[in-house]
């Protein structure tokens, strides 16, 4: 299947092989959580609700005395996806997405700060149109703004892959299932530095490199959207308490 | 997670200190270099599919098992391959027994996408019909000992299991053709995987922020390290999956250098691992090969106990004959001169109008060849032949020898000697172990 056209260099949907998809981010759509935010790529949904700093909820588990505890929580809705299948809850996949979303989330968390308290991060995908890791990570980091968390960073992911000879930009679902390499990567944005690194099927050296940096400037892109969402919602605040 | 941050917990402030200084000066904890790996062993068990692998003080065990199954719905010609991973309580005082923690699924996935996900594993070939059967590859890690570096030393353990692993060969038969027959292993030899290249996994971890890294870190290391990374790559200088799940940031260039340094470990892993491979199947067409001297003695032994004296006094001449001939091989030097003994046996015997045994003993002589030396190929024709001339051949006979590859069972029930109490137990214990695989 030709997913570069070679006439037109499009792709199957109509996006050039550098350009992402069509970015929105709102913050504020859970009321209850202390911090939330809806974001999408493309046709992929995602939210997610940040509730913390609060007391550690399980006291078996807060292992270090000197920073907060972190705690991550990915699923996918049953309607996410083409075919409405039953998700079981504690599947592979999950728990390796939400064991590399916290871990990511923590590298740019202040938690030293907040010693002895809980931070948990809720990501749900309400539909799912590849790059769904992407996504959360995006999604947790405005939520994780919104709840006033103290961080070093915000960071940004976006995934990118090879076909047909071509690098490509933030892929859809069927570019992703097409079996060929998929490298999602996350940054923190102004430290310009790799914390999530991802990537499976087979790529040359060369080429994988060449693919990291296209994945790594779709995440400064999206690290500039996500700036201008901040500063609107700030405005927005702003305007609410009359100053 | 909580595995992860109870390494930390027995790791004192000084210990954590004192590691993190001495990376400064690039000492490690146990004396190797930055990029050095500790000593690696890999041996493997009784039956095909299995292996341990030893890395330093980290111990992993593999076992291969097949099974014929429905394929996934939309890859209906490809068969299936799943990576379970037990991490073992004794492995680890953190480990719990019950469902796999966060680690050992990690684990999991990390292997399971260097090897399925970057084609290392021919997945067609293992399809029987399409769309009905496929054998389904399960690759089980048990992890004995945790000595850190967990998933360099799994990774090699399953590539070295499926490097050995065989699958019983299956034909599609019966009276539509639907049917699906799985020959025993005694009737044909089992087939092994297709493997198109060998994804090592190689794991840094850093320090300080990313400025100092090492390789194959160990257990202290392991803990006391801020974030880990692992590349897999192949001895092409492909890279197949990599893992940096979070923690601190690290520039892309040193990403870059550390695939290099890896790609250059690669080959020697591969080449390693191949080794020691080679150096089992060697060992096992060995075993195979040894087994018949007792076959064939007792197929002498069948009608008349006075037939084996001569016979083997005509092997002693014959042996001082057969001395002489080119075809003499110096290499196994007890197995060849059996072999060759038995060859000679035909002749001489077959002669012999009186023998009712010379059927048997020319049909066996070729269970030799069969086993494959290309020396003896000559005589064991010449044996073949003579075969064909005599009428007098009972059809299970020739049966048992043409379409025997290496195994071998009793058509005619012989009087029962000594050596007969002995070999039907091994013949049980033998399907006892397949059956269980």
């Amino acid at each position: 299947m030709e997913y570069v056209n070679p006439l037109t260099g499009l792709r199957i949907d109509g996006r050039r092989p550098t350009e992402m998809r069509h970015l929105k981010g709102e913050i504020g759509v859970v009321s209850k959580a202390d911090g939330s935010a809806l974001f999408e790529m493309g046709n992929t949904r995602v939210i997610a609700a940040v509730y913390g700093p609060r007391e550690v909820q399980n006291k078996g588990q807060q292992m270090n005395n000197n920073e907060a505890l972190v705690r991550c929580e990915y699923s996918m809705a049953n309607f996410s996806t083409g075919d409405r299948a039953r998700r079981p809850k504690g599947d592979r996949r999950s728990t390796e997405i939400s064991l590399v979303i916290r871990q990511t989330m923590e590298a740019c968390i202040l938690t030293k700060l907040m010693p002895r308290s809980q931070i948990d991060i809720f990501v749900q995908v309400l539909q799912a149109d590849g790059g769904t890791r992407s996504a959360c990570i995006n999604a947790a980091t405005l939520a994780l703004a919104d709840a006033g968390i103290p961080m070093r960073d915000i960071i940004t992911s976006c995934s990118a892959g090879y076909l047909c000879t071509t690098p490509l930009l933030d892929l859809n679902y069927a570019e992703d299932s097409a079996g060929g390499p998929d490298v999602t990567v996350g940054i923190l944005a102004k430290m310009d530095k790799v914390t999530l690194l991802q990537m499976d099927a087979k790529l040359p050296l060369d080429t994988f490199e060449t693919v990291m940096q296209l994945a790594i400037e779709g995440c400064k892109a999206i690290a500039q959207y996500i700036r201008e969402i901040m500063l609107q919602n700030t405005k927005q605040l702003e305007c609410r308490r009359g100053s | 997670m909580e595995q992860r941050w109870a390494n930390t917990w027995r790791l004192t402030i000084n210990e954590k200190q004192f590691i993190e200084e001495a990376l400064r000066s690039e000492i490690r904890v146990d004396g190797r270099r930055l990029y050095d790996y500790r000593r690696l062993t890999i041996k493997f068990g009784r039956e095909d599919g299995s292996s341990e692998v030893q890395l330093g003080e980290t111990h992993v065990m593999a076992f291969v098992t097949g099974q014929l199954m429905q394929p996934y719905r939309d890859r209906p010609n490809e068969g299936t391959l799943a990576i379970f991973t037990e991490f073992s309580p004794m492995a680890d005082p953190s480990f719990e027994p019950g469902r796999p923690g966060e680690a050992a699924i990690e684990l999991g996935r990390v292997i399971d996408r260097g090897l399925r996900e970057s084609r290392a594993v021919d997945m067609e070939s293992l399809c029987v019909v399409a769309g009905k059967s496929v054998w389904a590859i399960r690759v089980d890690l048990h992890i004995i000992d945790n000595g850190g570096n967990l998933i360099d030393a799994a990774n090699i353990a399953a590539l070295a299991a499926l490097s050995t692993f065989r699958r019983p060969e299956c034909s599609v038969g019966g009276d539509d053709s639907q049917e699906i027959i799985v020959h025993d292993p005694e009737v044909r030899d089992p087939i092994p995987l297709t493997i198109h290249h060998f994804p090592i996994a190689v794991t840094f971890a850093f320090f300080h922020e990313g400025n100092t890294l090492v390789m194959d870190p160990h257990y202290k290391e392991e803990a006391v390290s801020g974030v880990r990374m692992t590349v897999t790559v192949n001895s092409n200088g492909d890279v197949c999956a990599i893992q940096k799940a979070g923690g601190e940031g690290i520039v892309s260039g040193d990403v870059m250098r550390c695939l290099r340094i890896a790609s250059l470990k690669a080959s020697e892993m591969t080449t390693k691992i191949k080794e020691a491979v080679e150096t089992y199947n060697a060992e096992v067409a060995l075993k195979k090969v040894k087994r018949h001297p007792s076959l064939i003695a007792q197929k002498i032994t069948v009608p008349d106990v006075e037939m084996k004296e001569a016979s083997f006094q005509k092997t002693k001449k014959l042996n001082a004959d057969m001395e002489n001939s080119p075809n003499q091989t110096s290499t196994s030097l007890t197995i060849t001169k059996d072999r060759d003994a038995n060859a000679s046996i035909g002749r001489p015997l077959n002669w012999d109008p009186y023998s009712s045994s010379a059927p048997a003993i020319v049909s066996s002589s070729t269970l030799p060849e069969l086993v494959g030396t290309s020396k003896e190929s000559n005589e064991d024709q010449m044996m073949q032949r003579d075969e064909e001339y005599d009428p007098s051949l009972k059809n299970d006979q020739i049966a048992s020898a043409t379409g025997v590859s290496s195994e071998f069972h009793q058509q005619n029930s012989p009087p029962k000697s000594l050596k007969d109490a002995v070999k039907p137990k091994h013949k049980r214990k033998k399907n006892a172990e397949r059956g269980a695989r």
